[in-house]
């Protein structure tokens, strides 16, 4: 399939029709929070678009983004990769090894330079020289900035990523960093999560391909459309909590009847994502509809903010020492202050029969 | 590091030990200061009944004073009551109460709660304006009063702010809802906040002390 090929082109010789790109059109829009009138611009502008060029690098990560990806609904990723853009480059899904598949990235970014999306999972490992992880005898933050500077944008995928995640969390070991602690000299859109959601990740090459630019950002660069409300606010179990009905364990009767998972551990209320919105497995459900609090995993540092179960209002430091330091102090300083007035007393009362 | 990172680790653990150690500073040094023998023979059947009765009798306003003092004694129990239920009640406070002590209790609804806040933050505002529009009350007061006035009223506009979402992302409010705390309880063993300890001392103290001679308090 051609570059040059529009995706009209490329949807009518497949054989789908113009209905079935409409609803795909309404769905992506309906998922991006976009008006309805903007399905339409969205199917008028992707039926004249050339499919884009997309090289995807996988670094320090578990292939969980990948596993997440191919289980988008909507838009599916064999849509996006099939009638959408041209997915040159993937470990995961890519027949090709070895030479031919160095090959075939250098191509691509030849051929697009300065046009093709450049999409990352994985962290960064910058110690020993990058020598943590290495590709075909380049080390992955050689690869991912000459791959950078060709590229139209940087989409990272996935905490690790977008933050550092796992292989960043302490005692980060191999030097792990963030892409956008590489990249510094091209928009980088943060797709987080562990993993994150599938329709957010194709949501987001949707939104690229449909308008030629990275949605609006907060101010940890990811898409406000998908993370612009926390967990908490969106939860269903949220009445619950302003009711103060808390499950207590994951076995009890306040369990059982969906009660808040707030007490044993949810991260929902600072954590910015959209598992309650677009939920997992085609809308199935999320992991708090699942019985299980929010981990807080499309955070940065989420691996190193305490215990998965310990409440958030809870204290997370130790610090015995330091407290039973401090009373000891207190005693001490009280004591000697009243062994001082003592002693003051004494005095002026024995001058004064004196 | 973010700034709630910031304020549930090294800012809460500094501040609640500068806390102790103000705390128990202040308590032992007044409890082991000397006191002058008494030989006269005790007048009332017995001290501690004395003192508890002084604690309970002086906080009501006496029959005479009632008409001058029932505004202030008012407001100032509703903001007392208020903020007992606020920091006691909320759930969120009860596990950090339980995570630092062991000890933990059931929670109100949140709504209670919310509700409470309200009340005690009028009631808080009420009580400066009164100090700040009061001729004699003014003359009294110093930077303490207002200070500790602040750190008290700071935390529940802040609790509230954070409920609302309102003026910054939740866990910016969050962060400085903790770290407002933090301040109070570091401000709470050198300033006239120590009354909540102090006062039950000196009451108890005043009430044995006339229970031993045999006078009414």
């Amino acid at each position: 399939m051609s570059h040059d090929e529009s995706i009209g082109e490329s949807l009518r010789k497949q054989g789908i029709s113009r209905r079935a790109f409409m609803k795909f059109c309404a769905a992506t829009a309906s998922l991006l929070a976009l008006p309805p009138g903007m399905a339409k611009v969205m199917a008028e502008t992707l039926e004249r678009a050339r499919r884009p060029s997309v090289i995807y690098l996988s670094y320090q990560e578990c292939t969980g983004c990948g596993e997440s990806l191919t289980r988008s609904f909507s838009p599916t990723l064999e849509n996006l990769i099939f009638n959408m853009m041209s997915l040159d480059y993937y470990e995961t899904l890519q027949a090709a090894a070895g030479t031919a598949a160095e090959a075939a990235r250098k191509t691509a970014m030849k051929e697009n330079w300065g046009k093709y999306l450049l999409v990352v999972d994985g962290a960064i490992p910058l110690g020993i020289d990058g020598a943590y992880c290495t590709i075909a005898g380049e080390s992955a933050a050689d690869i991912l900035t000459e791959a950078a500077k060709g590229a139209a944008a940087v989409v990272s995928v996935g905490t690790c990523a977008a933050f550092g995640g796992i292989p960043h969390a302490n005692p980060n070991p191999t030097g792990a960093v963030a892409v956008s602690a590489v990249v510094k000299d091209k928009p980088v859109v943060n797709v987080s999560g562990c993993p994150p959601v599938p329709e957010v990740i194709t949501g987001v090459l949707a939104h690229y391909l449909t308008f030629g630019s990275l949605p609006e950002l907060d101010h940890l660069g990811r898409p406000t459309v998908f993370f612009g409300n926390t967990i908490h606010d969106r939860c269903y179990r949220r009445p619950y909590y302003d009711e103060g009905k808390f499950a207590k364990t994951f076995d009890d009767e306040g369990a059982r009847n969906g009660w808040c998972l707030y007490e044993l551990g949810c991260k929902g209320p600072v954590t910015y994502n959209a598992c309650p919105t677009v939920k997992w497995n085609q809308g199935t459900s999320y992991p708090i509809e699942s019985g299980h609090g929010c981990l807080g995993c499309s955070e940065p540092d989420f691996w190193d903010k305490g215990s998965f179960y310990s409440a958030l209002s809870t204290r997370n430091w130790s610090g015995g020492t330091v407290l039973g330091a401090a009373a000891a102090a207190g005693v001490a300083i009280g004591v000697g202050a009243a062994v001082v007035s003592r002693r003051r007393r004494a005095q002026r009362e024995k001058e004064k029969q004196s | 590091m973010t700034l709630l990172d910031f304020a549930r680790g090294a800012a809460m653990k500094w501040s609640i030990a500068v806390f102790l150690f103000g705390v128990l500073w202040r308590l032992v040094g007044v409890l082991l200061l000397r006191r002058a023998h008494d030989y006269s023979q005790s007048r009332g059947p017995s001290l501690v009944a004395g003192a508890l009765q002084t604690i309970i009798t002086r906080s009501w306003p006496r029959k005479e004073f009632r008409a001058s003092t029932a505004y202030g004694v008012a407001i100032s129990y509703v903001f007392h009551i208020g903020l007992a239920i606020v920091v006691f009640g909320f759930v969120p406070h009860i596990l950090l109460i339980r995570s630092l002590i062991g000890i933990g209790w059931d929670g109100l609804p949140s709504g209670v709660i919310y509700f409470c806040s309200v009340v005690t933050l009028i009631a808080l505002v009420m009580a400066i304006i009164r100090r700040l529009t009061h001729p004699v009350l003014r003359l009294l007061s110093n930077f303490d009063d207002y200070f500790s006035w602040l750190v008290t009223a700071a935390p529940v506009l802040s609790g509230l702010l954070v409920v609302a979402h309102f003026g910054a992302r939740y866990e910016t409010l969050l962060a400085v809802h903790i770290l407002s705390v933090e301040v109070l309880l570091i401000w709470f063993p050198f300033g006239k906040l120590m009354h909540s300890l102090l006062l039950p001392l000196a009451r108890g103290q005043t009430g044995a002390f006339y229970a031993r001679r045999g006078a009414s308090t």
